[in-house]
């Protein structure tokens, strides 16, 4: 083979797959070849492990008008002549290396994502995970992406309505950087990402062409890392003002019929966005990279074809438009040049000056190799799944009290203020439900419309059960949608694992898939988008699966949201949904990791009885009958009515209850399915007689009212102890 | 009476103040690109939030230097009426139309938060419907919204009545708590001598609708509208 080990590793190919390249093109690759080749049949590019699990997701539904994979993201009806996108994408490795940059840069990545298509990005979310921050490198790495986050997306005006942010052990020096983006358009105004019309024009948009970045998406994204300084280099350094620019520019660019397509550049630049968008024409292409403006003198075409400079667009112009299209990227101040054109032949032709570099066939290019493995469930697996929790003493009725402290102070569930007043969450005057609820709701201007979105996953239910966590992920977002009164539209989702070529990551991948899409498929709710960051793992060790799932939902009439926090005195409290409580949904749950130090035991969900629930949540607040939704997540119940005294500081008194099991299950295990109300008095026959239609178990657990949270025969505390305990929980660590 | 917004490139909350002005004050408004230097239609100019420029140098550094600038010193002279919410306060402030400066937080973070205000001064054309010791409840949104002047000037400021916000509690208490930013003598805004230029950090434009958590941001508008 004339091509070194060395060389095949830089681009992350393996032997046999080169030999599958010079077999498709009958001849060896050059090397501008080479390094396209490794770019798009890398993990991040091209999904090679992950393809075939991916296509068990549902991707149809009567309001998806653009389907996943035919574009950059789905597309979702929502009336009125309105469109929604949305899309969420990791940014794990570069987060690790270079925390701000890395975390800025995957806010700009998923924003071009979204305006490339033609709509306004109009939300951001996040969904973090960190190492413990008792360790200075993670709290170093927690403080950078935050700045990063907020750096990058301030300057943009999009709003960050908040996300999700946990603490494992597992993510110390792999932390999970994933940022989401919702946009909106008028159908009319889509844009495709395709190359399509011979001879019309490719324009390069925005910033000039550096070196940084080079092997971002074969190297970083896509292969696990020991030595985080030689890989600096590969992270690129975000301008958010140019990114800006480039929104307002595209957006108006959108509305003319002077393009008949645009990509973003993001991982492996020009290559991936060009022959992605060739491959959707169905076209060809022909660039030559001397007219590309570079940042630097003597780069080689390789590196103008694998660079990941930050806030590049290219556009298709139809031919004899270009003076008016460069006459508005002028006006913003935006520099534009045309690099290249749409052929007929089907081919990626490269070309410097004169000289051709590289010409492949688009269809071999784009068509990376599927790798499926056959696993068997791993034995360390079983153990932590064979969890008797009689061999675990329950809570002593007197510690009751400070295990509630001890959790709400966790900063796992403890208020993440101190991260999202750092993001403008309220630019676009839309913010109607600020980060902090179940989830947050946005209104649709000219419309009475809202939407509502969440991010969810439990890597700890994943690591114990793949398949189950897979489940309770989707599960969970969509009852934070119904908590909010917003009906689940579509998912988002992005998958964090470790190395794929492992046997039981490639279980992990597979069962929390399967389970992923058993749930949409029972919920009826289509996967539009999604991002497959695998390889996250520090010195052999992998990160607790971890699927985030992002989830939009709507609301016809955004007076008919509904938010967690208690309102009123006098107010009668029910807990909806599973009434059995079982002394094993200690399993898994925070309770049992922060008190006892274990993680094990099976979580539990029944999907019949979580789908009852949530139909019957959405009526409730559809009918206006509660004035709180909040679902029950980590902590259990004793937590989900502490914060829901919180969010609005009035306090909640119990009834006599009466614990059948173990305390510890009642008060803190994490039994799905299950939603705290409130209501007042008058209407509460009205949530019974809703609650029998749909067999749902409504169990009155006290009343609102007062400045203590008191469990009768339980604890008694101030709100001022628990406000304590919550606020301070994360912000003392930093 | 005609608003006008200025748009720099990196603002942003040029369609909030667009279309709190437009859909919830019923007024008339335009954009103004930062290279137009024609203001004659105007009775009002406002210079938004967002980062012109980036932010790079310094907020308002370069957008000082826009074309649309000079003009506004002119529509100014002329006694117009000129409001400059967070980014548009620091473009004021660097422009020298009104004095001080506006430092990073003093705990170097960005601050998104609600806030209220103490009406300082209920006589000028942007507060007079406001009511004497009420506080408005109107959010922040900046990085760098430390406001600073030297002891001369803050003399100045206060004797001529023209602080017109401080940060306060909700019940316009003027506290150390109650200042998210660290600005000398809780200072969210002020105008400049003869009373026609505004500037502030916090956001009205955001707050002018109850289903957004707050309308006191209407005041300010209604005032200025009421004085032309």
């Amino acid at each position: 083979m004339p091509v070194s080990k060395e060389k095949l590793d830089e681009v992350a190919l393996s032997e046999k797959e080169y030999q599958l390249i010079v077999e498709r093109l009958g001849r060896e690759p050059t090397e501008v070849e080479l390094g396209m080749f490794g770019a798009l049949w890398s993990e991040h590019c091209g999904y090679k492990h992950s393809r075939a699990l991916l296509r068990q997701f549902p991707s149809k539904s009567k309001r998806v008008l653009v389907k996943p994979g035919e574009e950059n993201a789905g597309v979702i009806d929502i009336g009125d002549g309105l469109v929604i996108i949305m899309k969420i994408e990791s940014h794990n490795h570069p987060s690790a290396i270079e925390p701000y940059q890395g975390a800025a840069t995957g806010v700009g990545g998923i924003v071009r994502d979204i305006f490339t298509m033609g709509a306004r990005p109009i939300a951001l979310m996040n969904s973090l995970r960190f190492g413990s921050l008792t360790d200075s490198r993670n709290r170093y790495l927690f403080g950078g992406v935050v700045g990063g986050i907020a750096g990058y997306g301030n300057c943009l005006g999009i709003p960050d309505i908040g996300g999700e942010i946990y603490f494992a052990d597992c993510y110390s020096g792999n932390p999970l950087v994933n940022a989401l983006c919702l946009g909106i358009a008028e159908a009319k105004h889509l844009v495709r990402a395709r190359a399509h019309g011979e001879g019309n024009l490719l324009m390069l948009v925005g910033a000039d062409t550096g070196r940084d970045g080079l092997h971002g998406a074969s190297g970083l994204a896509s292969r696990t890392f020991e030595d985080e300084r030689e890989l600096r280099s590969a992270v690129q350094v975000g301008n958010p003002f140019l990114e800006k620019l480039l929104i307002e520019a595209c957006l108006e660019l959108a509305k003319t019929d002077w393009i008949a397509g645009m990509q973003d550049l993001g991982a492996a630049g020009l290559t991936s966005s060009a022959v992605e968008s060739a491959s959707r024409g169905g076209g060809g292409i022909e660039i030559d990279v001397l007219k590309a403006p570079r940042r630097e003198k003597g780069m080689t075409p390789y590196e103008v074809m694998l660079s990941e400079s930050q806030e590049r667009m290219l556009v298709v112009v139809k031919k004899g438009y270009e003076g008016k299209v460069k006459a508005l990227f002028d006006r913003w101040e935006l520099r534009s040049d045309i690099i290249g054109r749409v052929t007929g032949g089907g081919l990626v032709r490269i070309k410097e000056g004169k000289k051709t570099v590289a010409e492949v066939p688009v269809n071999v290019l784009s068509s990376s190799p599927v790798y499926r493995k056959r696993v068997k469930k791993p034995e360390w697996i079983n153990r932590l799944q064979s969890f008797d929790v009689n061999s675990t003493p329950d809570l002593p009725r007197k510690k009751v009290k400070s295990a509630l402290l001890r959790l709400l102070a966790s900063p796992n569930i403890a208020s993440k203020n101190c991260v999202y007043r750092q993001y403008d969450h309220q630019v676009g005057n839309n913010t109607v439900v600020v980060p902090g609820s179940d989830a947050a709701v946005l209104r649709i201007k000219g419309t009475k419309k809202a939407i509502s979105l969440t991010t969810d996953g439990n890597g700890r239910y994943c690591y114990v059960n793949p398949y189950l966590g897979g489940v309770i992920a989707v599960s969970e977002a969509a009852r934070n949608l119904a908590c909010s009164g917003a009906q689940p539209l579509a998912i988002t989702d992005c998958l964090n694992f470790g190395n794929p070529e492992k046997d039981d990551v490639y279980y992990q991948l597979k069962e929390c898939i399967a389970g992923m899409a058993r749930a949409s498929r029972e919920f009826k709710i289509p996967v539009i988008s999604g991002n497959v960051s695998l390889y996250n793992e520090t010195r052999g060790e992998a990160v607790y699966p971890t699927p985030v799932v992002g989830m939009v939902g709507l609301i016809e009439d955004v007076a008919e949201h509904c938010t967690s926090g208690f309102k009123n005195e006098g107010d009668l409290v029910f807990l909806l949904g599973e009434g059995n409580i079982i002394d094993s949904s200690i399993g898994s749950s925070e309770y049992l990791e922060l008190i006892h130090g274990m993680i094990k035991g099976n979580p539990y969900i029944d999907l019949e009885l979580e789908k009852r629930l949530q139909r019957c949540c959405l009526e409730a607040i559809k009918r206006g009958l509660i004035n709180s939704a909040h679902d029950c997540a980590e902590g259990g119940l004793a937590v989900a009515l502490a914060e829901s005294c919180l969010a609005n500081r009035i306090g909640f008194v119990s009834s006599e209850w009466e614990i059948q099991g173990r305390l510890d299950a009642a008060l803190f295990g994490e039994a799905q399915s299950r939603i705290v109300a409130s209501i007042a008095p008058k209407s509460s026959w009205k949530l019974l007689k809703l609650a029998d239609r749909y067999q749902i178990a409504a169990t009155k657990l006290g009343v609102v009212g007062g400045k203590r949270f008191i469990l009768k025969g339980y604890m008694d505390l101030s709100l001022k102890e628990i406000e304590e305990a919550w606020r301070g929980g994360l912000e003392e660590l930093l | 009476m005609k608003f006008g917004i200025i748009i720099f490139p990196g603002t942003w909350s040029d369609k909030d103040c667009y279309y709190s002005l437009k859909d919830i004050l019923r007024q008339k408004v335009d954009y103004i690109w930062h290279k137009e230097t024609d203001l004659s239609e105007y009775d009002c100019v406002v210079l938004p939030g967002g980062f012109s420029y980036g932010d790079y140098l310094r907020p308002g550094a370069i957008a000082r230097f826009s074309p649309v600038m000079a003009s506004l010193e002119r529509f100014a002279a002329e006694g117009k009426l000129v409001i400059g919410i967070c980014n548009g306060f620091q473009i004021l402030c660097e422009s020298g139309l009104l004095p001080g400066a506006l430092l990073r937080n003093v705990h170097l973070e960005y601050r998104c938060q609600w806030t209220h205000l103490k009406v300082e001064n209920i006589s000028t054309a942007f507060t007079s419907r406001c009511q004497n010791g009420k506080a408005l409840k109107i959010p922040i949104s900046h990085y760098e919204g430390r406001y600073y002047a030297d002891e001369a000037t803050l003399s100045e400021l206060e004797a001529d009545k023209r602080v017109v916000f401080r940060y306060s509690t909700p019940t316009g208490q003027v506290t150390e708590s109650a200042n998210p930013n660290g600005s000398l003598r809780n200072i969210a805004g002020i105008i400049n001598k003869r009373g026609n230029i505004l500037g502030m950090m916090p956001h009205p434009e955001r707050s002018c609708e109850p289903l957004l958590g707050s309308i006191d941001g209407n005041v300010i508008w209604e005032s200025i509208i009421a004085s032309i």
